[in-house]
């Protein structure tokens, strides 16, 4: 039982990154129909950014409320570098698929080798708060903090994001951009602003996700989002594209797959099941679980 | 299928358009052939070129860069097929090379067959593999399409990095026996064979390649890139057609592990990455896609830059600039991402797109008569 609820949790924790970047692709992807390569670099960049604030921010630190003003720098960091992105490079290819593609490709690229080249390719260890170390007692289960705290963060971030786009005109805009981009257009709506602000928000999302997960992992390093992204790609598949809900069952489930799989089977064999249910999904489903139809 | 496919008449073109016809132009058909025949001598050329090359043209280190650059290009131009030829964004290429490259090494190294039967099966367990996942991967279309293909190569990178069995070797690669090799792939002062198996590689794939898309298939092919649906509508179907494409490029990849596991002697995880298929996509799309040439040449650049960066990027010249320049100009990735970026801009027709676009600074600098 205990085992049980421990790899539940630590599951859902894992769920909880996937989520993190998911949400933010799948966003860009729905409205933007950018299959963003990069999003790997915003994490990254998220990562790095609340390292190196950790360390030589003034006001920031590795603990207490320095550490939530680290995660903010490193947030604001992605957030900033995301929106520079779209503005300089996508924006110029929008409607050219494939062109769009190449560049985020070539962004990744190049983005990893330069945080490679700036902070060297060893993994660095990431500055933690000393309770996220600690574990709490959930039904007789020892759950380590760091997996509770992402899981807070996903469904905190999870809220705001359907309430943003329940509740707000510019949510309302991109729900209707992913719906019918071009009869938002011909209604008069500059659609792009709207694409620059789901960059921002994806762009901050994945920072979050790897702020946390340098939490979660211990350490930092520039191939840590190229691994995640794939799974988050898995993910976005899966619950369909365009939509934040789907991501996140299809995040949950994937996670929860992974590790339960993992544990009871041989390590590796969970990753292998994942994308054994991505091919039954797509054979079964195509568009996903939730969401609109995949078109080219 | 009746042979009822009617060849368009030529378009009619302008006499003042018609480009006038040069002393050499009796020879264009055959230029191919002469490049390949002045690849095939080149190992026996002692000319030292220094700074493009470290040692003389017939030295093994130089053979073996050479050979790798030679796969990589029959490699990209293979992959040339799916991506520039047909429009499908496959993001998996790299598993049925690297297909190719462990079952060579496992069925050598591991069951002891003789290098002739590894290779064969190799080949149609590549080919296979391609024909099974294609079946489902080409269920979606576009962008899914990447993410699927995707998805299935990383399964590949996991197989391999978790060594189910220690068939692979895991983190630290699998290094070739070459006890059962025949003696004359074997060996450094042997790496000249290496080279002109590599050389037969890439011709092989150009020559396939160049057939396909001459063929009536190579016209629906195009097709498909242009406008799916339109094929949909003339009643072929769309998913025959890519499934034999993406078969046929994933049997040439796994074709071209074989040759790359004899070039380098041994197999190591890194060219199971998705990143692989990034840098295939990089060099297809610097080279020009669609075209004969530009994969070739973009894939032979590629992997040249690739060894030479590196050396450039230890450089003394690197080293005095200061720290912000010096850093990432010695990863060669960022280098080449860069590139890649700025090409996307302003090269979309990538290298074979050259000759055209510097066609107005040539008419403009000819002197007038």
């Amino acid at each position: 039982m205990n085992t049980v609820v421990l790899l539940t949790l630590t599951g859902l924790g894992l769920a909880a990154l996937y989520f993190l970047v998911a949400s933010g692709l799948s966003l860009v992807f729905g409205l933007a129909d950018v299959l963003n390569f990069a999003h790997g670099l915003f994490l990254g960049v998220g990562a790095y950014a609340t390292w190196w604030a950790a360390g030589n921010l003034p006001g920031a630190g590795p603990d207490g409320l320095g550490f939530v003003v680290a995660v903010l720098f490193g947030v604001l960091a992605g957030s900033l570098v995301a929106v520079l992105v779209e503005l300089v490079l996508i924006r110029p290819l929008y409607s050219r698929t494939i062109e769009q593609v190449l560049v985020t490709v070539g962004l990744s690229l190049a983005g990893v080798a330069l945080l490679q080249a700036t902070w060297g390719a060893d993994p660095r260890t990431f500055p933690r708060p000393d309770w996220s170390r600690q574990v709490t007692a959930v039904f007789g289960a020892q759950v380590p903090n760091a997996g509770l705290l992402l899981i807070v963060a996903a469904v905190v971030v999870l809220g705001a994001l359907l309430a943003f786009l329940r509740w707000t005109r510019y949510g309302l805009i991109i729900r209707a951009g992913v719906e019918n981009r071009e009869m938002v257009t011909a209604l008069g709506i500059d659609v792009r602003k709207a694409f620059t602000l789901v960059f921002a928000i994806g762009g901050a999302a994945a920072a979050l996700a790897g702020a946390l997960g340098g939490v979660y992992f211990g350490t930092v390093s520039p191939g840590q989002g190229g691994s995640l992204l794939i799974f988050a790609f898995i993910v976005v598949v899966i619950g369909g594209m365009g939509s934040v809900v789907g991501s996140a069952y299809a995040a949950v489930a994937v996670g929860l797959l992974q590790q339960f799989v993992n544990y009871y089977g041989t390590s590796g064999l969970g990753d292998l099941c994942v994308v054994g249910l991505l091919a039954v999904v797509l054979l079964l489903r195509p568009q996903g679980l939730a969401g609109k139809v995949a078109h080219a | 299928m009746t042979n009822s496919v009617v060849d368009a008449p030529p378009a009619q073109v302008p006499d003042e358009l018609t480009p006038g016809r040069s002393r050499w132009h009796g020879l264009r058909p055959y230029l191919p052939l002469v490049a390949l025949v002045v690849a095939a001598v080149l190992p026996y050329s002692t000319l030292n070129l220094p700074g493009i090359f470290e040692g003389p043209l017939n030295s093994p280190g130089t053979l073996q860069l050479l050979a790798i650059c030679l796969v990589f290009g029959g490699l990209a131009a293979g992959y040339d097929l799916l991506f520039g030829r047909t429009g499908m964004l496959s993001f998996g290429h790299a598993l049925y090379f690297a297909a190719g490259v462990y079952g060579t090494d496992v069925l050598v190294t591991k069951a002891g067959l003789p290098l002739w039967q590894a290779a064969v099966l190799t080949v149609i367990g590549g080919t296979t593999l391609a024909a099974l996942l294609g079946a489902v991967a080409l269920r979606t279309v576009g962008i899914a399409f990447a993410m699927v293909t995707l998805a299935f190569a990383q399964v590949g990178a996991i197989l391999v990095a978790r060594d189910f069995g220690g068939l692979t070797g895991g983190e630290e690669g699998l290094p070739l026996d070459v006890s059962g090799l025949p003696a004359a792939l074997v060996g450094v002062t042997n790496t000249v064979n290496l080279y002109w198996l590599a050389l037969a590689y890439l011709a092989l794939v150009v020559l396939v390649v160049h057939r396909v898309s001459g063929s009536p298939t190579g016209r629906v092919l195009a097709g498909l890139r242009d406008d799916e649906r339109r094929i949909g509508v003339l009643g072929l179907d769309p998913y025959r057609f890519k499934l034999v494409t993406f078969t046929l490029a994933g049997g040439l990849a796994s074709a071209g592990g074989v040759v790359y596991v004899l070039i380098v002697g041994g197999a190591s995880p890194h060219i199971t990455s998705s990143e692989l298929t990034l840098s295939l996509l990089v060099m297809v799309v610097l080279g020009g896609p669609g075209t004969r040439w530009g994969p070739v040449l973009g894939g032979v650049l590629y992997m040249y830059l690739d060894h030479r960066l590196t050396a450039f990027g230890s450089s003394d010249a690197v080293n005095s600039l200061p720290a912000f320049l010096s850093h990432p100009l010695s990863q060669p990735l960022f280098v080449l991402g860069t590139v890649f970026i700025l090409a996307v801009y302003f090269f979309p027709g990538g290298l074979a797109s050259l000759r055209t676009r510097l066609a107005p600074l040539r008419t403009a600098l000819r002197p007038r008569r």
